[in-house]
């Protein structure tokens, strides 16, 4: 026998060539000119307060970020979990929305609600007779406004999830060993839920690290680092875009390493069978209907921009500019979407780019799933790392990767001029989704009984017979979930697009920037409308047991 | 031994340096059931994959009719097997189930099998219901028939009662036995259970630490066993130091001498390890070993004791009102099995 290739080493290799060298290629072309090496980049970078300034409100953006949703989203949890109060199972599940609202159309929402020609400022006019803007919706407030209402709901989702895990008996124990209620939450429960807290801020500080939309739509003069990268690539400046691109990439990495630092080794949430406690009923009706007050209150402010969007997607071109609530209301603007192919194109765009982009880490995920589960490559541990590293890479860290990786042409280096082809930006929402495609497809593996496997192979069920009648059978809800969460994100995408799309290629969230800049927001929200409804329905399908 | 159709040379199979399966030759006869029988750890479940061909031996052949199949992917090899959970395909119904291993005959055909195997394990007319909404003894039932539907050279069970109820394992116990006479098969399977090997196997192959003890059949391992593994192993006994004497006798105690089967080879005065079945002791009054009963297990009509005299312990059977416990009794034994002591 030849000396066989260690298992997993092909997969090693691919995938080490989408998540890995383009981000190297970044790396290298920061410190390296015409002339060869050169530190003169990154010293301009150290220089210009411009520069330095939007890395540094890029970290504090983020942090606040942290703070702010999470001193949203626990609370809240607790309101929904452990207090008992009429009907309040629908808006426990309402407030998990903006989680399928893609982060452009949450900007533009916002935007139609809060912004200085929004709702409320149009009422505000009208009630005080004012003649000027009540207010701007500009800065670093508006991106945090953004960001807490966007981003509270992995707090609130992964804190639920923590609370529901607590067992009630250490609760019980606490009490009777002399701790009032808020002695128990505080030396009893808080602890129990701060890997779970712990796990939400550093999805919550990574998402505000990359984030783009809010900054690009609201910063105004305001830079963080991700709108200053995609200003000097557009200024033609690509030296000190990878610069910028590669000091992005190492706090995103020191923020997870830091963050990784603060989580305990303990598992203690595991200890005890986790029977949580019942919800409490509030027995005083003051309480209760305060409790009801408050989940229905939050709720429907948090669903507030949704409804803004439906609003204003009826809203027909330049009809709505003084008036409290617009005069007048048509379906034209949806008809324009299927009619016009101008406006047809995008979406069309958007849905097969997504659709491809989805299919491709599906079975890039069964592939992984396969050999890191089942077939136990001795790789397993390199290949399930590589499959986690897009997720600490901000989007835009990976469009510039992406975008110097492949506007060259070096077959033997594994380069191709990719750049400004229908394939770069299926291709960038993919290497996005594949954290996580991989991570459910292979959880779904790793809960597959082996022996079925075996019992069909016993059966002379070929390979591919086993893995199509089979295993995918079996692992589709995890499939579904995955991909349905993927198709979303891919569908929405903004902040890798808007490096890498062309005219031809331009996906829904390039054209509703578009229709905005033409003033006509009715177009935008009904784009808006459509993409948060296939977002809606692939999460319902892929959250289906 | 030339009717023999499965047969094992040599198996050997290690993992990280540790032998699961040592050096182990079988020979399975056409149409009979051999039992692996063994603690666990013991290396049966490593030669039923081996034999499967889910995993390769180191070193050693397995034969089939004559034909070596070592090198044979599982795919290829005609085994049917039934897992320890059955290994059910959960999104098939019973009968996709059963006919997932027919894949190239027709139609009908298929659905003529399928029929076969279902009503040769008495589960007519279960073919549309959903695998999981069935019982643990139904579910090993069908696992049973879709090993069977694609009429495998041999059949490999694992632990195959294990999962069941212990009221239900006597009655699927003779199922599964009728079932495989009828289907006529040759079968391997493996059990840590005595009972379960006795009552299906034909013949019964003991292993312990993936070393073969002992092959044969039911009588001749309780009766003869050739180790002390398997004397204590198969069956109850109680082992004792003793000295071989003149005459076929062994000393257990000062002046306390039994009949017993002694090694020829060894000389007198040889130290032996001494089994003894509770069924060959009984309570005396003539000479015996002297004792007081430290306990006493009912079992119906009849009752375990057990009678302590120094460090010495021995059990013995005998009906309920013979003795009580904190009595001094004398006991003496009618056939017991000496086997050269280990150091």
């Amino acid at each position: 026998m030849t000396p066989k290739r260690p298992r997993g080493l092909l997969l090693t290799i691919l995938l080490s060539w989408m998540v890995v060298f383009p981000i190297a290629l970044v790396v290298v072309g920061a410190v390296r000119g015409d002339a060869g090496w050169t530190l003169e980049y990154v010293a301009t970078f150290a220089r210009e307060s411009r520069e330095w300034g939007a890395l540094w409100n890029s970290i504090w953006i983020s942090v606040a970020s942290v703070l702010l949703a999470g001193s949203i989203g626990v609370p809240l949890a607790f309101v929904f979990e452990r207090l008992e109060f009429p009907g309040r199972r629908l808006p426990g599940a309402l407030v998990a929305l903006p989680a399928v609202l893609p982060p452009l159309v949450g900007v533009i929402a916002f935007m139609f609600l809060y912004g200085e020609s929004g709702f409320v400022a149009h009422a505000l006019r009208a009630v005080l007779n004012l003649d000027g803007d009540p207010w701007r919706l500009r800065g670093w407030g508006a991106i945090l406004l953004v960001h807490a209402y966007s981003m509270y709901v992995y707090f609130y989702l992964f804190a639920r999830a923590g609370l529901a895990k607590v067992d009630s008996s250490m609760i019980e124990a606490a009490h009777s060993l002399g701790h009032d209620r808020w002695g128990t939450l505080r030396r009893v429960t808080l602890p129990l839920l701060w890997p779970q807290i712990g796990a939400a801020a550093l999805l919550t500080f990574m998402t505000a690290l990359g984030s783009f939309s809010a900054p690009y739509v609201f910063g105004g003069g305001f830079r963080v680092m991700t709108t200053q990268i995609v200003a000097s690539k557009l200024n033609g400046d690509l030296a000190m875009s990878l610069v910028e691109t590669s000091a992005l990439a190492c706090v995103a990495l020191a923020g997870l390493v830091l963050f990784r630092r603060t989580q305990t080794q303990r598992s203690v949430a595991a200890v005890g069978k986790g029977i949580p406690p019942a919800a409490h009923s509030l027995s005083m009706p003051l309480a209760r209907w305060g409790a009801a007050v408050v989940g229905w209150g939050f709720a429907v402010l948090l669903l507030l921009p949704h409804l803004t969007l439906l609003v204003v997607s009826f809203v027909p071109v330049g009809t709505w500019t003084t008036q409290a609530i617009p005069p007048e209301y048509t379906l034209a603007n949806y008809g324009t979407l299927v009619s016009d192919p101008v406006r047809l194109r995008p979406l069309l765009n958007s849905l097969w780019m997504a659709g491809a982009a989805t299919i491709a880490a599906v079975t890039l995920a069964l592939w992984v799933g396969r050999t890191v589960v089942q077939r136990r490559a001795r790789l397993r541990n390199v290949i399930e790392t590589l499959t986690t590293v897009p997720w600490a890479v901000p989007g835009t860290v990976l469009a510039i990767a992406l975008a110097t990786a492949f506007s060259v042409r070096a077959p033997w280096f594994g380069r191709w001029v990719l750049v400004g082809t229908a394939v770069i930006l299926p291709l960038a929402y993919m290497i996005r989704n594949i954290p996580i495609v991989c991570g459910s497809v292979v959880a779904g593996f790793k809960q597959l009984d082996p022996s079925l496997d075996e019992a069909a192979a016993s059966l002379g069920s070929s390979r591919w017979r086993t893995i199509r009648r089979i295993t995918v059978p079996l692992l589709r809800p995890a499939i579904l979930a995955g991909g349905a969460l993927a198709f979303a994100t891919a569908l929405g995408d903004f902040v890798t697009s808007v490096v890498l799309y062309t005219y031809d290629t331009r996906p829904i969230s390039i054209e509703i920037l578009s229709a905005l800049r033409e003033f006509d927001i009715g177009v935008a929200a009904a784009y808006g409308v459509v993409l948060m409804s296939i977002s809606a329905v692939a999460m319902a399908v892929g959250t289906k047991r | 031994m030339s009717d023999s159709f499965l047969e094992l040379d040599s198996l050997t199979k290690s993992f990280d340096g540790a032998v699961a399966v040592g050096n182990v030759s079988l020979r399975v006869p056409r149409g009979t059931v051999l039992a692996l029988l063994g603690p666990s750890g013991s290396g049966k479940t490593t030669m039923l994959r081996l034999l499967a061909g889910f995993e390769q031996p180191d070193s050693g052949r397995v034969l089939v009719d004559g034909s070596d199949v070592t090198a044979l992917p599982p795919v290829e090899r005609r085994f049917g097997m039934v897992f320890q959970h059955y290994a059910l395909f959960p999104h098939l119904n019973v009968e996709e189930n059963v006919a997932f291993g027919l894949t190239d005959v027709s139609r009908e055909k298929r659905a003529e099998r399928v029929a076969e195997v279902l009503s040769l394990v008495d589960m007519d007319g279960y073919a549309d219901r959903e695998v999981t909404a069935l019982s643990g003894g139904q579910q090993q039932r069908v696992a049973v028939a879709r090993a069977l539907a694609p009429k495998p050279r041999v059949l490999l069970l694992d632990e195959p009662l294990s999962n069941l109820d212990p009221g239900l394992r006597e009655r699927t116990r003779r199922e599964l036995r009728s079932a495989l006479v009828q289907a006529g098969v040759t079968t391997v399977f493996v059990t840590h259970e005595q009972e379960e090997a006795f009552a299906l196997g034909d013949r019964i192959a003991v292993l312990n630490d993936g070393l073969l003890e002992q092959v044969g059949s039911a009588r001749s391992l309780y009766e003869e066993p050739e180790s002390v593994f398997v004397a204590t192993f198969v069956g109850r006994a109680s082992t004792l130091s003793g000295i071989k004497t003149a005459g076929g006798e062994v000393r257990i105690a000062e002046s306390v001498s039994w009949n017993a089967e002694v090694p020829e080879d060894l000389g007198e005065g040889a130290p032996v390890t001494v089994v003894v079945r509770p069924e060959a002791v009984s309570f005396t009054d003539g000479p015996g070993l002297e004792g007081s009963v430290t306990e006493c297990r009912y079992t119906g009509a009849r009752a375990f004791f057990t009678v302590s005299a120094g460090n010495l312990s021995v059990e013995l059977e005998a009906p309920v009102d013979s003795a009580s416990v904190g009595d001094t009794v004398r006991i003496t034994a009618s056939r017991v099995r000496c086997f050269r002591e280990e150091s």
